[in-house]
């Protein structure tokens, strides 16, 4: 395959055979959809379809002045003690981050669940450095035990069964084989809290930065959030700047549709409200807080009128669920961190249309993406204003001449109903009969190439109708019907 | 006497289905429809469109736009080909006034076949009968784009001798998707298999759509498997007496 080809990569192949895999990400984003739907449905949430849209108009907003927002979250967190730090990628957090526990002293650092993070390959540039940081989250030890990225924004371990699970422990660990959930959680407790006690730094991203109050919000259901945020007494959080939202009274709109769309809760187990760090008579909480504003090309988004909305995002892998792209091909065939629907509208945005072509034509299109977005982003419409970034990108660059020259001649052939029949009979004329009426197995060798060999890889074909509709029409008219 | 319609039959079922376009235009004809056939017409551009090839999509939307222009009612027997042109050519036309305006009087007119029945003329039993347990896939685009749910099973729902049967999937996509299904090929058969292992489960002898391009995948998919399945068009199902 080419680099420039917007055609299926070879490696699909591995995931799409692979049974137990494929029956694993099925079950498990078949279970998360179910649970969506009860959550949302219009008997126990009648406003489901108000909320999205209002969730959009307030991203929206904010997004349209973000320069000001942010000023006013800064501000905010400012007052109460925070520092704010804008960073341009990943380099520059990672310095921020090497420079601060050097001053310190700091020699571990506990993390809780952050994309954000993981899209900037933080803790790789961390133990660069012999700066040990552990993942907190349940799946996400559990991957970084195992050298994985996440599979899935939500569910990072979404792929992995228990048994999985237990060979991992197993192996890194040390720990005898063991295949019971519940059991399994008590051995990375041990492990984590341990962490816990001795770590100098606690590294979260952010569901939410609202900007009238400065406070930092996160949704988890483990507890480990708030462990690594209130136990070391340096915190820092690392959020993408799109995180934020206007108003401390319009975060119920988005806590209703997170939990809902992500895991089917109305509300997660904890929502953490983080506004700088231990005040005076306190008794917990860190002593030092900071917040790391991630830019990462998020600037270059917000310059798009178009794809702005793409920023609207609020990871709740809703899309990923019920796309069936991604229920086939699962979290590790997208070139990014960020898998499913909205890693294909993103990923070409920040990486640029060339790096991976193929990533907006892997979607037959059915919306099902759109329907579930509790923001709303609709990512059919972006995926098609992607592929025709990408053929324009590839006609700059001289590639991709074939199809395009198939297109051309399909256009003008359209445009010549006459034309249009001739080639439409020659094409009837030209395919063998099959053994079953109109259907064909297999054509000759020498047709059995592009577009009908891949048709013909997975299904039968339909054989052009001997009489198209136009020709049968004319008979019917003559016929006096 | 009920309305004047233009037929746009669509490329797919004009030169691989046509007993689909001759189902609807019997259908149509019952209910006392005044039928045309505009003969200029090829196909709504919507495989360039969705290809990334938006200039060849323009050039084909604006030789639709030309053929259908007069039409009354353009009925079409496909969600897929009538959200094109009644939703995207929107898109395609956003930097060309003239061409949008002729876009959106011409979109407003296109409607797809079933929704034709259900919303224009309002009729709902045509005289049909089949005898036969059938199972209805929702097509995409006529399922999110034009919110077309229940009017094909209220449409089945009267057709005598015939038992519906849903599927645990009926939502779930195909896997068709134009060329999605030649570029992906791979991941589009597993689409399909999902599919039609949840059409088999159901126990029908056959699948029903309004979409010709779905049941060209699901009906070369079944035909692959050696499934005892067949697939229809509600069309040919309405016109079945």
């Amino acid at each position: 395959m080419s680099k420039a080809a917007t055609t299926e990569p070879s490696k699909f192949r591995q995931t799409l055979e692979d049974a137990n895999l494929q029956l694993a990400v099925y079950t498990a984003t078949g279970r998360l959809m179910e649970k969506r739907r009860e959550a949302v449905a219009a008997d126990v949430l009648p406003e489901y379809q108000e909320l999205r849209t209002q969730a959009h108009e307030i991203k929206k907003h904010t997004l349209d002045n973000l320069d000001y927002y942010l000023e006013l979250f800064e501000e905010h967190v400012t007052a109460h003690g925070g520092k704010v730090v804008y960073c341009k990628d990943g380099s520059e957090v990672a310095d921020f981050v090497l420079r601060l526990a050097k001053e310190r002293g700091a020699r571990l650092i506990v993390k809780s669940k952050s994309m954000t993070t993981e899209e900037i390959d933080l803790n790789e540039r961390l133990a660069h450095h012999q700066l040990e940081s552990v993942e907190t989250d349940l799946g996400e030890y559990i991957l970084q035990l195992a050298h994985q990225r996440p599979y899935h924004i939500v569910a990072p371990a979404l792929h992995l069964t228990r048994y999985d699970v237990a060979n991992i422990f197993t192996e890194k660990l040390g720990v005898e084989n063991e295949t019971v959930i519940e059991k399994q959680t008590m051995i990375a407790r041990g492990v984590l809290r341990q962490k816990f006690l001795q770590a100098d730094i606690g590294i979260s991203g952010a569901n939410f930065l609202v900007a009238d109050s400065g406070a930092v919000v996160i949704v988890e259901n483990e507890g480990n959030a708030r462990l690594t945020t209130s136990a070391p007494r340096i915190h820092i959080a690392v959020a993408g700047m799109e995180k934020m939202i206007a108003r401390a009274q319009d975060l119920p709109v988005f806590l209703k549709l997170l939990g809902r769309s992500a895991t089917g809760q109305p509300l997660t187990v904890y929502t953490s409200f983080l506004s700088g760090p231990r005040r005076e008579g306190e008794v917990d909480g860190p002593e030092e807080f900071y917040v790391v504003l991630l830019d990462n090309g998020r600037t270059r988004l917000l310059a798009d009128r178009e794809k702005r909305q793409s920023l609207y995002c609020i990871r709740c892998g809703a899309c990923l669920n019920h796309c069936p792209v991604y229920r086939k091909v699962g979290g590790h065939n997208y070139p990014w961190v960020y898998s499913g629907p909205i890693g294909a509208v993103i990923t070409p945005q920040y990486m640029g249309v060339g790096k991976d072509p193929w990533l907006p034509f892997a979607s037959s299109l059915c919306g099902a993406c759109y329907e579930v977005c509790p923001v709303k982003i609709n990512i059919p419409k972006l995926l098609l204003d992607l592929r025709s970034e990408v053929t324009k990108f590839k006609a700059k660059e001289r590639g991709g001449w074939a199809e395009r020259m198939v297109f051309r001649l399909w256009a003008w052939v359209m445009r010549h109903p006459r034309i249009y029949e001739m080639m439409g009979s020659m094409a009837a004329a030209f395919f063998p009969e099959g053994e079953k009426p109109g259907w064909l197995r297999s054509v000759p060798s020498f047709m059995n190439i592009g577009p009908l060999k891949g048709w013909l890889s997975q299904r039968d074909l339909p054989r052009p109708a001997s009489k198209s509709f136009r020709q049968h029409w004319r008979s019917r008219r003559k016929g006096g019907r | 006497m009920g309305p004047r319609v233009a037929l746009f039959v669509t490329c797919i079922v004009d030169q691989l289905f046509p007993r689909v376009g001759l189902a609807m235009a019997d259908v149509l004809e019952r209910i006392g429809c005044e039928v045309d056939f505009p003969e200029a017409q090829t196909c709504c551009g919507q495989p360039a469109f969705n290809s990334g090839y938006r200039a060849e999509a323009r050039d084909v939307a604006r030789h639709f736009l030309s053929v259908f222009e007069q039409a009354e009612y353009i009925v079409v027997p496909s969600g897929s080909c009538t959200s094109m042109i009644s939703h995207h050519y929107a898109e395609l036309f956003r930097k060309e006034p003239e061409w949008l305006d002729r876009a959106r009087a011409v979109g407003s007119r296109v409607v797809e076949f079933s929704t034709f029945l259900t919303e224009v003329v309002k009729v709902e039993d045509v005289g049909a009968r089949l005898d036969a347990v059938v199972t209805y896939h929702d097509s995409c685009h006529a399922l999110r784009e034009l919110s077309v749910k229940s009017g094909p099973r209220r449409l089945l729902g009267r057709v005598r001798g015939l038992t519906l049967k849903e599927m645990d999937r009926a939502e779930e996509c195909c896997g068709f998707g134009g060329t999605f299904s030649v570029k992906f090929a791979e991941t589009s058969g597993g689409m399909v298999r999902t599919k039609v292992d949840s059409i088999l489960r159901t126990g029908a002898e056959i699948v029903v759509s309004i979409d010709s391009s779905c049941l060209m995948q699901l009906q070369g998919a079944l035909a692959r498997a050696n499934a005892p399945v067949r697939t229809m068009h509600l069309a040919e199902v309405l016109a079945s007496r």
